[in-house]
């Protein structure tokens, strides 16, 4: 495999705009690209023999909005301790990042035998909507209406933007984080209207294990440690 | 009414969601103009289970039984991609019998895998025999998931930091009953007189005979190329750009195999071939396969003998992730501790994403994980082989004859419990 370090300075000589940020953690590299460059830059990685990513991966939607925030601050302890269940906590409305929603790509060259994530960081929460990559890589498509049907991520240039995986008729887009685990609705078969109804869900939704995140002396670097 | 010709319209029909060959539940609708594929439009999630969502709720080890569900025929290699990408963040590695432990049982999945391949294959082509001759020895191969797990399925065995316990030294036995006396038990559980690396060694002795046996029945068989032979063929070229990956791309001459290409695990210390396809079509797809299930049957035999030689620990002996002994419980206020955290909290992944792919039986399975350094994934993507395969499905049957739909959807090698996830 080729070397991830050579990979980056490749990159960023053949490269010089389009791409915001690249790092490389746990010896893989991630290019944060902006949005208008994703496909000049996508195209030029498939075209250039010195890159040759000839193979789409894998297509992904993230969802920022609770990135950050745990259920159970186990930092300080009330008079009471620390009561035994946690109640499903209010939306907080301090998204951890500035960009709530980012498509993330992997790309593989089977040639140079390295690979790639790519970041597009959607700016408008209101305009999601992204270049489709179909006409750079044909396998895109699924990828792209999965991540629609999931996230409600709009792929401009795709011919066939259809739901993939929910129901026919189905509303809302599951994978985001603000929509509940138990779903919104459940089916029933109701025999005075002899169909199959759909009501609000009538259980709670609870939390199971709380999520929780440790601030201690492992996870926290020397830096913060002295301030 | 002489010079008006009657109309005449394609005609669109279901195939599934009920439909013995779809392999699931695929609702596949087709185009035909006369007997002609015109155009295939899949539609799948009718098995979504939201198992990525749910993963976003659970403590890292919850979600391992979900991998299981996934692809539920090679379940372990499930585990695996997923667990990887959990040792890959915490920055972790297995001891490495722990590892040889791993690709044993991996390729022992990649011939339950293959085998429930070929059997369903011939079945929708037609051949019963081939099914139930698979099925005979999947029986003992499910044995030794159930041995060393518990369960003859869903095992959940591998962990973050090795497996879950060390390969046990015998054989669960069958019983007398009212339908089979002593002398029939007997002769059923000699194979089980010793430790499961014996069994799993008696088996790799029979095993090459059994592929003998499929073959005898299939590969020259007249009426097996007719339904085979330059059937569903993809170009290399092509399949790349569909995101093709696993014996789909070999199958079209391209030897890409992620275990010898970028080795995982002891991969680049055992000896194997990677058989490769020149025509990319069901018949090539076939022999790619029923040839990995015979290097899968040396790569085990490897890991037998290694495994025979080197005793050692099958888990890191780091508390915060892996369970303390439970003797050690009993005596020790630390492990004692160590197992509360764990088993109310689990442990905390760093900050940070990964990927991390395997070379699953269908094909490249990936794990992307997103951690924001807390004790449950923050978004867990699962990149399954059969995926991209289904998605391509219009392009390889456009043009041919309704019958080998069939014949080209089963040489996919679909599951849907890992496409509709």
């Amino acid at each position: 495999m080729t070397d991830v370090n050579t990979l980056l300075a490749e990159i960023q000589s053949h490269f010089p705009a389009g791409i915001e940020t690249a790092q490389i953690a746990l010896d893989e590299l991630t290019l944060t690209i902006q949005p208008e460059k994703l496909l000049d830059v996508c195209s030029k990685l498939r075209d250039e023999p010195l890159f040759d990513f000839k193979l789409l991966v894998d297509v992904c939607g993230v969802d920022y909005l609770h990135y950050g925030q745990d259920d159970w601050q186990t930092n300080t302890t009330t008079v009471t301790g620390f009561s035994r269940g946690v109640l499903s906590q209010p939306e907080q409305e301090s998204p951890a990042r500035p960009n709530r929603f980012a498509v993330v790509y992997h790309l593989l060259s089977l040639s140079q035998n390295h690979r790639i994530r790519l970041r597009v960081n959607i700016p408008d929460e209101k305009a999601l909507i992204v270049d489709s990559v179909m006409d750079i890589w044909p396998a895109a498509n699924w990828y792209e209406r999965e991540v629609f049907d999931l996230f409600g991520i709009l792929f401009k240039g795709h011919p066939d933007l259809r739901r993939l995986l929910t129901d026919y008729g189905f509303i809302g887009h599951p994978f985001r984080k603000d929509f509940p685990l138990i779903g919104k609705v459940e089916a029933r078969y109701d025999a005075a209207l002899k169909c199959v109804v759909y009501e609000p869900v009538s259980i709670e939704a609870r939390v199971l294990e709380p999520k929780v995140i440790r601030r201690d002396n492992r996870y926290v670097s020397e830096s913060v440690d002295k301030t | 009414m002489k010079d008006n010709p009657p109309e005449i319209r394609n005609y669109v029909f279901n195939f599934g969601p009920q439909h013995p060959a779809a392999h699931g539940v695929l609702r596949l609708i087709l185009e035909v103009d006369g007997e002609t594929i015109v155009r295939a439009d899949p539609h799948v999630g009718l098995l979504h289970r939201a198992t990525e969502k749910l993963a976003e709720s659970k403590p890292f080890n919850h979600t391992i039984g979900y991998m299981d569900r996934l692809d539920y025929v090679s379940m372990m290699c499930n585990e695996h991609g997923y667990v990887l990408a959990i040792e890959k963040l915490l920055g972790i590695t297995p001891p490495v019998r722990a590892q040889y432990i791993r690709v044993m049982f991996d390729e022992i999945t990649r011939i339950l895998n293959h085998l429930l391949w070929l059997a369903a294959h011939s079945l929708d082509n037609g051949g019963m025999a081939v099914f139930l001759y698979c099925f005979r020895e999947r029986e003992d191969l499910l044995d030794c998931y159930e041995a060393v797990s518990g369960a003859r399925m869903h095992a959940t065995y591998y962990r973050p930091g090795g497996v879950y316990r060390d390969l046990p030294d015998t054989m669960p036995q069958y019983q007398p009953s009212k339908w089979q006396n002593a002398k029939e038990i007997a002769a059923l559980n000699e194979n089980r007189q010793g430790s499961l690396l014996d069994f799993i060694w008696d088996f790799t002795n029979r095993f090459p005979g059994c592929v003998d046996e499929y073959e005898a029945l299939l590969t020259n068989n007249r009426i097996w190329k007719q339904r085979t032979v330059n059937i569903g063929i993809i170009s290399p070229e092509r399949a790349i750009a569909l995101g093709f990956t696993g014996p789909m791309l070999r199958g079209s001459g391209v030897a890409w195999d992620l275990r010898k290409k970028q080795p995982y695990e002891v991969y680049d210390q055992l000896d194997f071939d990677i058989p490769v396809g020149t025509v990319g079509d069901c018949y090539d797809r076939y022999l790619v396969r029923v040839n990995e299930m015979r290097q899968s049957n040396r790569i085990i035999r490897q890991c037998v003998e290694w495994l025979r030689k080197n005793p050692g620990p099958v888990m890191i002996d780091d508390y915060k992730i892996a369970m303390p002994p439970r003797e050690e419980m009993k005596i020790s206020m630390e492990a004692m501790i160590h197992h509360f955290k764990n088993m109310t909290e689990g442990y905390i992944v760093p900050e940070g994403e990964a990927y991390a792919a395997i070379e699953h039986p269908k094909g490249e399975f990936g794990v992307y994980l997103v951690s924001d350094g807390a004790n449950k994934p923050y978004r867990l993507k699962v990149r399954a082989a059969g995926f991209p395969h289904l998605a391509g499905l219009n392009e390889l049957i456009r043009g041919h004859m309704i019958a080998d739909v069939v014949s080209t959807l089963s040489s996919l090698d679909i599951v849907f419990g890992e496409i509709d996830r």
